[in-house]
């Protein structure tokens, strides 16, 4: 197999220049189709016969959960590839994902709060996916807060790829574990939706906001890890010459 | 056949590269004195080769594989809520060698009896650093590395500090050693400015 | 085998020297699991639902206590550099100081539990399933401990990380620690939450010491 590809793709200043070119994609479709998904949803898609409108959240909240979970495996594989092989890529990439993957924890759960009043008639329910949800919030500031506790970036983003392995462990064990710990609940019922065949009207938005979500995730990502990158090589030749490339054009203008 | 041989070492502070491409050799019974002014990297190059910070490249060969160097920087490894003779009796269990040497290695220094037993917390700096040298003398180990070993040391123990370098230097030891004083009175080192 | 003792020795030289710094855990979940009495009516029934979720926090709070100095004085005086220079592995090191850690900290916890138990007016026939917990879910904070101390050892600000570090990453332990014991109350068989307990505990003695030592050793960098 041949791997150029990947070290050329690994070396700052051509991952620089690919996130230049491909980010504005990213952002401009991500916005585009969740434009549509929206509009989509929350217009066109008929309210539900038992949830009525108030199911509508779901075109923001599942799209939310989905990427806070794949953003925290993203991390995490950062985090491997940081303190395998030092790539100093993956440690501004890992320091990218970390801010982002929590708002859209910390949106995955606000959403989901919104949604659980009408639902279960309160904000907050002990919920297995609503409780691990929070423990991934935690687990997102952790890193957020080691990372901006060190001095030295790389030190910093070491530390963090070692606790988000750790925390990628942590998060199925406490997944399953809340599972368990609701079914011991013996009290009040949890009202559970069931899997109703979701109508085609409804589910197309649903997947449009997936792909929009994801589009608009990887824009931010790519659009951090340049800053990052921008931040920890500004000494090097490539920032320079590039400096003075931008200053060039910004005289002719 | 030298004892410790980089090439084309790398040192790294955080993300800086201090020293690029440096090559170095230790003969037996070498004293090599590393100069150069604040900040050029010569507490890192040490601590590379020590093996407590990664190179950024390049290679470290040691004259045997599992040779250690006795590695002594700004901080002693003594806690200071033990006494002398305990933080030396726990090296001696961490690197394996009998306990039996602790007395001599501080009679030796020239660390009062009573001083010996007394917490680190009370002892003077130089009393301390009596008794890092002393965890030297405990285990033969052919390299040492030395960042800034003459700190807090008074005229008595230059002195002895100048025999221990010495006798290790004639059993066929070297030492890579910094100091911003020039070294004690029979050294003679040969020097290498960064 | 010497650096075991030597290791070992020094943990409990340095516990003996510093008494009040260890016996501070045990006291302090005695005051939480006091207060907590104080905070409802006297005698009141309700405190013995709520037991095994004031003790297991109360145990998890007090062992807390401790973890932030568990490297802290070690990287200070320069013994941790040594280790390094050491033919000892700095994660035998780490397991070694984990393991006093728990010895100190976590074990006068377990002991504890049962008349504190008592005081909350709980079950005497659940008092099986939380000291089996607690004695399966004090060493594994002990050794997660371990590895977010050794993650924030440098750090000027690392005291105030630590707990929200760790915190997260002991959700299942309570849950299957407190768990067991609602489990057992309600009738039902306590084993299944204390072998996800055990199978939690082998994991973090035996991944998190290694992941400790690469935190330590980046740390020094």
């Amino acid at each position: 197999m041949n791997w150029t590809w990947f070290h050329r793709l690994a070396s700052p200043p051509s991952f620089f220049r690919f996130a230049e070119r491909f980010a504005p994609w990213f952002g401009g479709l991500g916005l585009l189709l969740l434009l549509v998904a929206w509009y989509g949803g929350l217009v066109l898609a008929p309210a539900d016969y038992q949830q009525k409108d108030a199911f509508r959240i779901i075109y923001v909240h599942v799209p939310a959960a989905a990427v806070s979970l794949s953003l925290y495996i993203a991390m995490a594989v950062c985090g491997a590839i940081t303190l395998i092989w030092r790539m100093k890529l993956a440690e501004c990439v890992l320091v990218a994902i970390a801010p982002v993957g929590a708002s859209f924890t910390a949106l995955a759960l606000l959403t989901g709060m919104l949604w659980g009043k009408p639902m279960w008639g309160a904000y907050w329910v002990w919920d297995a996916r609503l409780t691990a949800e929070l423990v991934l919030l935690f687990l997102y500031l952790g890193v957020v807060g080691l990372n901006g506790a060190f001095d030295d970036p790389r030190t910093a983003a070491r530390a963090c790829g070692l606790l988000a392995i750790v925390g990628a462990v942590n998060v199925p064990i406490v997944h399953y574990s809340v599972v368990w710990w609701n079914s011991l609940h013996q009290g009040s019922t949890i009202l559970k939706f069931g899997k109703p065949n979701i109508s085609a009207s409804m589910a197309w938005p649903l997947y449009a906001g997936l792909l929009g979500t994801y589009l608009w995730c990887g824009y931010a990502v790519l659009r951090r890890a340049q800053n990052e990158l921008l931040l920890r090589e500004r000494g090097t030749r490539w920032v320079r010459e590039m400096g003075t490339e931008l200053a060039g054009t910004a005289d002719v203008c | 056949m030298p004892l410790l041989i980089a090439e084309q070492l790398t040192v790294l502070r955080g993300d800086r590269a201090l020293l690029r491409d440096f090559d170095l050799q230790l003969a037996p019974g070498e004293l090599l004195h590393l100069r150069g002014a604040n900040g050029v990297g010569k507490t890192s190059l040490l601590e590379t080769l020590a093996g407590l910070r990664r190179a950024g490249g390049g290679r470290l060969r040691w004259a045997s594989d599992d040779a250690l160097p006795h590695w002594l920087g700004h901080r002693n490894g003594l806690n200071l809520q033990l006494s002398a003779v305990e933080n030396l009796r726990f090296w001696c269990g961490i690197n394996g060698v009998p306990a039996a040497g602790i007395d001599a290695a501080l009679a030796r220094m020239k660390l009062p009896p009573r001083a010996r037993l007394r917490s680190c917390r009370l002892l003077s700096a130089g009393q301390k650093r009596r008794t890092a040298l002393a965890r030297l003398l405990l285990q033969p180990r052919a390299v040492w590395l030395l960042d800034e070993p003459l700190d807090g040391l008074d005229v008595d123990g230059l002195a002895l500090f100048a025999e221990l370098v010495g006798e290790h230097l004639q059993a066929g030891g070297a030492v890579l050693m910094t100091s911003h004083q020039p070294l004690p009175a029979p050294l003679f080192a040969s020097e290498r400015l960064l | 085998m010497s650096a075991l003792v030597a290791l070992f020795a020094r943990e409990l030289k340095l516990a003996a020297r510093a008494r009040t710094e260890w016996l501070m855990p045990p006291l302090f979940f005695v005051i939480v699991v006091t207060l907590f009495g104080f905070g409802v009516r006297p005698n009141d029934p309700q405190l013995a639902a709520f037991a095994p979720a004031i003790l297991w926090v109360g145990a998890l709070l007090a062992a807390l206590l401790s973890l932030e100095r568990l490297y802290r004085s070690d990287q200070e005086d320069g013994t941790l550099e040594q280790l390094l220079v050491s033919p000892t592995s700095l994660t035998f090191a780490v397991f070694i100081k984990s393991l006093a850690h728990w010895l100190l900290s976590g074990l006068p916890l377990v002991l504890l539990a049962a008349p504190l138990a008592a005081m909350l007016g709980f079950p005497s026939a659940l008092l099986t399933p939380l000291v089996v917990g607690l004695a399966l879910g004090t060493p594994c904070l002990s050794f997660i401990g371990g590895f977010v101390a050794a993650l924030t050892v440098g750090l000027p600000r690392g005291g105030a990380l630590l707990p929200v570090l760790v915190l997260p990453l002991i959700v299942p332990v309570v849950i299957f620690g407190a768990g067991a014991v609602r489990a057992s109350g309600q009738g039902l068989d306590a084993s299944a939450p204390l072998y996800f307990l055990a199978a939690i505990l082998m994991f973090t003695l035996t991944v998190l010491p290694w992941l400790a030592a690469a935190a330590l050793r980046n740390a020094f960098e």
